[in-house]
């Protein structure tokens, strides 16, 4: 018995060695296949003095439903909405994986949306349905995080990595006077953002402004609340003398900021960053924290929402250059790539932090 | 056609002496077939209610959706007939998708990628069936452990990365754009009903198939019977690892996306699809229509929530509850039943 699965099983593997030995000489590889780049939407002429329609469906994907922070963009986008008298609805997957959003686009196709706003789990997995949205008619923003650039019209960004990390060494040369040992407290080694942040925010400190300010060393907490306390600690017991942390993570500066707020530096120490105003209202309130920054959510889904329905309107085609009006936010630009930015970062302090409930 | 169910309920139906009558009120309670109405009243349903549901677009659409834990249903049907389960197929799915991937990367023709990713399906269903039939642990420890494993050697291969540029000469064949000429069927779809029937055959007229339903009713039995027990339950391990690793490769073209973590969570769809079909837990009962209906069910079932805004937290609720009602049901059948033939018989109940 055991020598003739044997016998099977080097039939079996022959019989593939052989596929791949015939399959190696010639086959579609990697460098072989051309990419499409096909550029979508963009055909329409933009008529910029079109009105808004009125009635206009939206729908907001988010990555997962009850992410907190995607519900205050959403909610505030379908406020947008009423404003210029559309409608819109929040629909999505409970877990934020790579294809859970596609049956949920193929769904508001069918029920005929004037636009899709999504957060992308996976910039690919969704491509072919919003592709399949777009030519029957329905407008795609994406927001908070973008789709391959040719399976949208729009992007929402945010705000552009360069105002992050220059601005939150701004904020902080300002809080310690241009003085001083500073240290930054990011998340994993390998993160994107977080390392474009941390190269501008290094670009920054070549300024003249910030020749006494002298940044000492880049700790990882991984995004982990334990691991960026007991870098936190690290960082003090190696530069006692340290004036100012930097922690463009939300996990980070909570972390830090609640050791901080236990031990003898408090006070002393400046932590700036980027946090939610809930995880930092409390070191606000007893002064471990001065200010932090963070993009107001409710922004971002406000001009997402005037941003689908100036496209919806005929109002813009994505192309750069076209303008369009975002309520109470203003005009806004649409810049290379469809990429539309929200703007400075907000900064939460003792005196605006109340406001906000995210 | 012969299962082992069927003999028994037409053996019930003979003893309290309804005959042709008893045995096609018996068909009619089988939970099977209940499920099988259950689906063409949703659909029916569907059609008059929602619009957009009836589109050939959607239904092409809603089959595709759900096309991979469809055909990783079928192996599954016949390993719980046996008494057996694999909980590593989404890991194997994940797996498959990241060797996709990360070879495609490395710059290997796709024609060798395929074989090699089925290669590694057979691999990891070998190890499964060692497992469970040489070291003689239960499938359900080995397969929780190997669910771990795999999706970790599929983190290890791709690492968090997404790969994405798969050639369209193969990936159109598996979109929900492209169907049959004339039909709302997909090619993945067509695939799957071509493999579902011979999954039929096997299981409902073939001796292979009455083997299952013995070892999955009296392991012992069945071994002093002849039959070669553990050479079919590794048998069985290995045909699921090849296709939970082809679904891999599907998933893979159908989303444009290879990344370590696709599928997660697909083996309790495939196993929730099973038990829906009426599949004991216990091996030894059930039809591979069930299975094919229950897995149809959950899917349709899910894109008519969808289309009318039902949110996730209630969908996930609608199956659970299906999914009670079809382990509880025919329980609570065979008690009622059990108990009006023992009191037709005169013995105290």
């Amino acid at each position: 018995m055991m020598l003739r699965t044997a016998a099977t099983a080097a039939t079996a593997a022959a019989a593939v060695s052989l596929a791949l030995a015939l399959a190696a000489c010639s086959g579609t590889t990697k460098d072989s296949v051309g990419k499409d780049s096909v550029k979508s939407g963009a055909t329409a002429k933009a008529d910029p003095d079109a009105p808004l329609k009125k009635g206009l469906k939206l729908a907001f994907l988010p990555k997962q439903i009850n992410n907190p922070y995607e519900k205050i963009v959403d909610d505030a986008g379908i406020a947008a909405a009423l404003e210029y008298g559309g409608t819109g609805k929040e629909v999505g997957p409970s877990d934020a994986g790579a294809s859970s959003q596609v049956s949920y686009i193929n769904t508001l196709i069918q029920q005929r949306q004037d636009a899709i706003l999504v957060a992308a789990n996976d910039p690919n997995a969704v491509c072919g349905p919003l592709k399949q949205a777009m030519k029957k008619g329905i407008k795609v923003v994406a927001y908070d995080s973008d789709t391959a650039k040719d399976c949208r019209q729009l992007f929402i960004n945010q705000a552009s990595s360069e105002q992050i990390g220059r601005s939150l060494v701004q904020h902080l040369g300002e809080q310690i006077g241009h003085k001083g040992k500073i240290a930054i407290l990011s998340a994993t080694q390998n993160a994107t953002n977080q390392n474009t942040w941390i190269g501008f925010m290094q670009d920054e400190l070549k300024l003249p402004k910030y020749k006494d300010m002298k940044l000492v060393k880049v700790a990882y907490g991984d995004d982990a609340d334990q691991k960026s306390f007991q870098q936190t600690q690290g960082l003090m017991q190696a530069y006692p003398d340290l004036k100012g942390i930097i922690s463009p993570t939300t996990v980070g500066i909570a972390a830090a900021a609640r050791y901080l707020s236990d031990s003898s530096y408090k006070g002393k120490v400046v932590l700036n960053g980027l946090g939610t105003p809930n995880q930092m209202r409390k070191y606000v309130k007893d002064g471990t924290v001065g200010q932090f920054s963070l993009w107001n959510p409710e922004e971002l889904g406000h001009l997402g929402s005037y941003a689908a329905a100036a496209l919806a309107s005929g109002q813009i085609t994505g192309a750069q250059g076209e303008k369009f009006k975002a309520g109470r936010l203003g005009e806004y630009t649409v810049g290379k790539d469809g990429e539309v930015i929200l703007g400075e970062p907000t900064v939460f302090d003792r005196r605006n932090i109340d406001k906000f409930d995210f | 056609m012969g299962t082992a169910a069927e003999t028994r309920e037409a053996a019930d139906a003979a003893r309290s002496g309804k005959g042709r009558a008893g045995r096609v009120r018996s068909m009619a309670l089988r939970w099977d077939t209940a499920v099988g109405v259950l689906l063409v009243a949703v659909i029916v349903v569907g059609l008059g209610s929602t619009d957009g549901f009836g589109s050939a677009e959607n239904l092409a659409f809603a089959f595709n959706d759900i096309v991979e834990v469809a055909v990783i249903a079928l192996p599954m049907t016949l390993l719980v007939v046996a008494g057996q389960v694999d909980l590593s197929v989404a890991s194997m799915l994940g797996l498959g998708s990241a060797l996709t991937g990360a070879l495609w990367n490395a710059g290997w023709a796709f024609e060798t990628i395929v074989p090699v990713v089925l290669l590694a399906g057979v691999a990891g269903g070998l190890l499964n069936g060692w497992l469970v039939t040489r070291v003689g642990l239960p499938s359900l420890a080995v397969t929780i452990g190997t669910l771990a494993l795999y999706r970790g050697l599929a983190s290890v291969a791709l690492g968090s990365d997404a790969v994405t540029d798969f050639p369209d000469t193969y990936a159109r064949w598996t979109v929900d754009t492209t169907t049959v000429p004339g039909t709302f069927l997909t090619y993945p779809v067509l695939l799957f009903a071509v493999l579902a029937v011979i999954t039929a055959v096997v299981l409902h007229a073939t001796g292979f198939g009455r083997s299952l339903f013995a070892i999955g009713s009296q392991e012992k039995a069945a071994y002093f019977a002849g039959i070669r027990v553990k050479r079919i339950k590794l048998l069985l391990f290995v045909v699921t690892g090849l296709f939970a690793s082809f679904t891999g490769v599907l998933f893979t073209l159908r989303y444009g996306s290879a990344r370590a973590d696709n599928g997660l969570g697909f083996e309790m769809l495939v196993i929730a699809s099973v038990l829906l079909g009426g599949i004991d837990f216990d091996g030894g009962k059930g039809t591979l229509f069930g299975a094919v209906a229950g897995v149809l069910l959950i899917g349709v079932l899910k894109n008519l929530l969808t289309l009318n805004d039902v949110a996730n937290e209630v969908q996930v609720i609608v199956t659970g509850l299906l999914l009670v009602a079809s382990v509880l049901t025919p329980r609570v059948i065979a008690a009622v039943v059990g108990r009006r033939h023992r009191r037709a018989a005169g013995t105290p109940s």
